[in-house]
């Protein structure tokens, strides 16, 4: 094993996830170490780029932008955990990031890539007002779960119909869902600027909004050093354990995973390809569309260009990053909602654009990405 | 423009006023498509995508006018001269995206469609960050040739008004098509593309065929991106590119990797682009936002139509992942 210097940490043995001990009483606690291991694996290296990414930046905002790094540095930690408030606005920007990481993380056990997320984003937002529209104000108890299916359905069957056109007729799904993409964007915009536009939304076009009752609001009576949380993370965070408890540990989580890795023998075994294709590609495509959901319940409570600002691509990436690890989506997608929630500080306090953590994030994806040899490296030992 | 013009504008019927606009977008809307295509095509024909084409693009929107921009300002002597070293610039920014991606992509277990992802956020964020000081001042714009000034109406002579990047695209398309099917380099790609295991046991290192191939699709990406900034719609703004090199990929496949089907497809995706607009001012006052839908739609349709789950897509080279 190539166990030198930098790679010690990435070169730890291979996690035993699907052999639970059972010798002793702390079983249970073994067996959750093992389940968490890959993603504490994952963080550990992401960690050490993590730190390159510091550095590349901080010579860039130097020698480009002149301006001081280590200044810039401080200003966006404390826009992002610094604060009570920067957190809250932290975790705010992460539920949908986790829900939209879900989209790619679901089918890639599978060994699919798919990258339609944005879509299906935005058209369970849509369906979110509609029904917001149709239930009406008078019992947010019903309508804030009703909006949540309506939009995790619609993006489902976005995501479904890349499954069930590669399954039928042999249509790559990165390509279709892409396409899917463009044409949920050009469906989204004529129904916000059209169809369901509010007619006094002049200047930014917007849906009729669905009401300060169907807002999907902050956790009440948390602690007072907690941070404020509103309860579109609760839904992300549950669903991302969920995702890791059915891919994981449930006996359909382990056909997708022979679905995945040999097509051949899971047909061989008789195990009912298309169906678990389709299911899978219904739930990934449900977690963006709740996204959508979420973002636009919690933000702006109608649905507008703000809900196009790319939340899908995000998650792509942090599934990718995550290693398209259920379990790993939720503290990567905390660390870039933290970036993302940066920008507005950095931006009034430093003068900078506000495409700054754009750049800072896009540098960290590519490190991220390039530290993939490292980590393969230490798998293949 | 006389007024007596403006009166002949008014008085073109409807429907030669959307054919007109039609042409128009085909002419001068498809140039960006042109180029980003013909760059991904060149790449896919190597065996490997690059989605990052969107970020290559804007990036190279940015750096031609910032450097057409601050050339004609230090030498107003050299203003033809500007824009046209803007296109090469943007060209060169390309080919480092290119290498970027080609770089990471030649690594083992990276992903190539995460690392075009990547590419396309950090490109749109850096072109945003770098380019804040572009949006008010003006660059010299690439010049065109009023091919329309016989005809009185001003939607004509908007349609023909040919500029130079189209016209050179349009030489490219089919040379790149030659180039490809007979010369030795061309042989060389098309090998990487199609039968990675053949390239190497000719002692070709399949990684830097495609690294080349991709840094060539990538300049030719920026030069697309230029054409944004410089010639249409000629302003440096964020949301300038409106995901045109996105659609490349489905563009390709649109145009089975065939370079001079590249040039047809980019013709009627610059139309398609066009729809819209064009049926709104028709006084079609409802829907036109569904028209932006038209060229995904098409390429969806031409996939299912031509697709089998039973073999590869006709024309796809071997080694693509996507096809």
């Amino acid at each position: 094993m190539a166990t030198q210097g930098g790679t010690a940490m990435i070169a730890a043995p291979p996690p035993s996830v699907h052999l639970a001990p059972a010798e002793d009483g702390a079983s249970a606690v073994a067996s959750l170490r093992a389940a968490l291991a890959p993603a504490l694996r994952a963080f550990g290296l992401q960690s050490a780029v993590f730190l390159a990414t510091l550095v590349i930046f901080g010579v860039f905002l130097l020698i480009i932008a002149g301006k001081n790094p280590l200044a810039v540095y401080a200003d966006m930690w404390k826009g992002s955990f610094g604060t009570r408030f920067s957190q809250g606005a932290t975790l705010a920007k992460a539920a949908p990031l986790m829900l939209t990481a879900l989209c790619t993380a679901l089918p890639a056990r599978l060994g699919m890539v798919v990258i339609g997320n944005e879509g299906a984003l935005l058209l369970g937002g849509l369906t979110g007002v509609v029904v917001a529209q149709l239930f009406g104000p008078d019992m947010p108890y019903v309508t804030i779960p009703a909006m949540l299916l309506g939009g995790g359905l619609a993006g489902g069957i976005w995501i479904a119909l890349a499954g069930a056109l590669r399954q039928f007729r042999g249509v790559n799904e990165t390509i279709s869902s892409l396409l899917l993409y463009y044409i949920g964007l050009a469906l989204f915009n004529f129904c916000v600027e059209d169809l369901l536009r509010d007619p006094t939304s002049l200047n930014k076009p917007s849906t009729v909004p669905i009401g300060e009752a169907n807002m999907i609001g902050a956790i009440q009576g948390l602690p007072a050093w907690f941070p404020e949380m509103h309860w579109g993370l609760v839904i992300g965070v549950v669903l991302c354990l969920v995702a890791a408890v059915v891919m994981d540990r449930s006996t359909f989580g382990f056909a997708a995973r022979v679905v995945g890795g040999n097509v051949k023998a899971a047909r061989l075994q008789g195990l009912p390809i298309t169906a678990i294709v389709l299911i899978t590609c219904l739930l990934a495509g449900a977690a963006a569309g709740m996204a959508g959901v979420v973002e636009m319940a919690v933000a702006e409570g109608k649905a507008n260009a703000s809900l196009a600002a790319g939340l899908g691509f995000s998650g792509i990436l942090v599934a990718f990053v995550a290693r398209q690890n259920p379990l790993a989506i939720i503290p990567v997608a905390i660390v870039f909602g933290g970036i993302t929630a940066s920008g507005g500080l950095v931006q009034r306090r430093h003068e900078l654009p506000d495409a700054t953590v754009d750049v800072f994030t896009g540098i960290l994806f590519i490190l991220v990405l390039a530290s993939e040899v490292f980590a393969n490296r230490g798998r293949q030992s | 423009m006389t007024p007596d013009a403006v009166q002949a504008t008014a008085q073109l019927s409807p429907l030669a006023a959307v054919f007109f606009a039609l042409l128009g977008g085909a002419i001068s809307l498809s140039t960006p498509y042109l180029f980003v295509s013909l760059g991904e095509c060149l790449t896919e024909r190597s065996g490997r995508v690059n989605l990052g084409l969107e970020g290559t693009m804007i990036l190279g929107a940015v750096a031609a006018y910032a450097v057409a921009y601050h050339l004609a300002t230090a030498y107003p002597g050299a203003t033809w001269l500007a824009p046209w070293l803007g296109v090469l610039v943007a060209g060169f920014v390309g080919v480092g995206m290119g290498w970027l991606h080609a770089w990471l992509c030649a690594k083992d277990g990276v992903n190539h469609i995460a690392v075009g992802i990547a590419l396309m956020i950090f490109g749109v964020g850096l072109a945003i960050f770098l380019g804040k000081p572009y949006i008010q001042p003006k660059a010299p714009h690439l010049p065109a040739l009023a091919l329309g000034n016989w005809s009185t109406y001003e939607a004509v002579r908007s349609a023909f008004k040919i500029n130079g990047l189209f016209l050179l695209g349009l030489g490219l398309a089919p040379a790149i098509a030659w180039g490809l099917g007979n010369t030795r380099w061309g042989m060389i790609l098309r090998m990487a593309g199609e039968s990675s295991d053949a390239a190497r046991a000719l002692g070709y290192s399949v990684n830097r065929v495609r690294m080349l191939a991709t840094c060539a699709g990538g300049f030719l990406a920026g030069v697309g991106g230029s054409f944004l900034s410089l010639y249409n719609p000629g302003v440096w703004a964020e949301g300038l590119s409106r995901g045109q090199g996105l659609m490349a990929v489905a563009l390709v496949i649109f145009a089975r990797w065939n370079p001079r089907t590249c040039l047809l497809a980019s013709l009627m995706f610059g139309a398609a682009e066009a729809l819209g607009p064009a049926l709104q001012a028709a006084g079609l006052s409802r829907g036109y936002q569904l028209y932006a839908a038209v060229p995904a739609a098409m390429t969806l349709v031409i996939m299912i139509a031509t697709c089998s789950t039973k073999r590869t897509l006709a024309g796809a080279p071997a080694e693509l992942s996507v096809s």
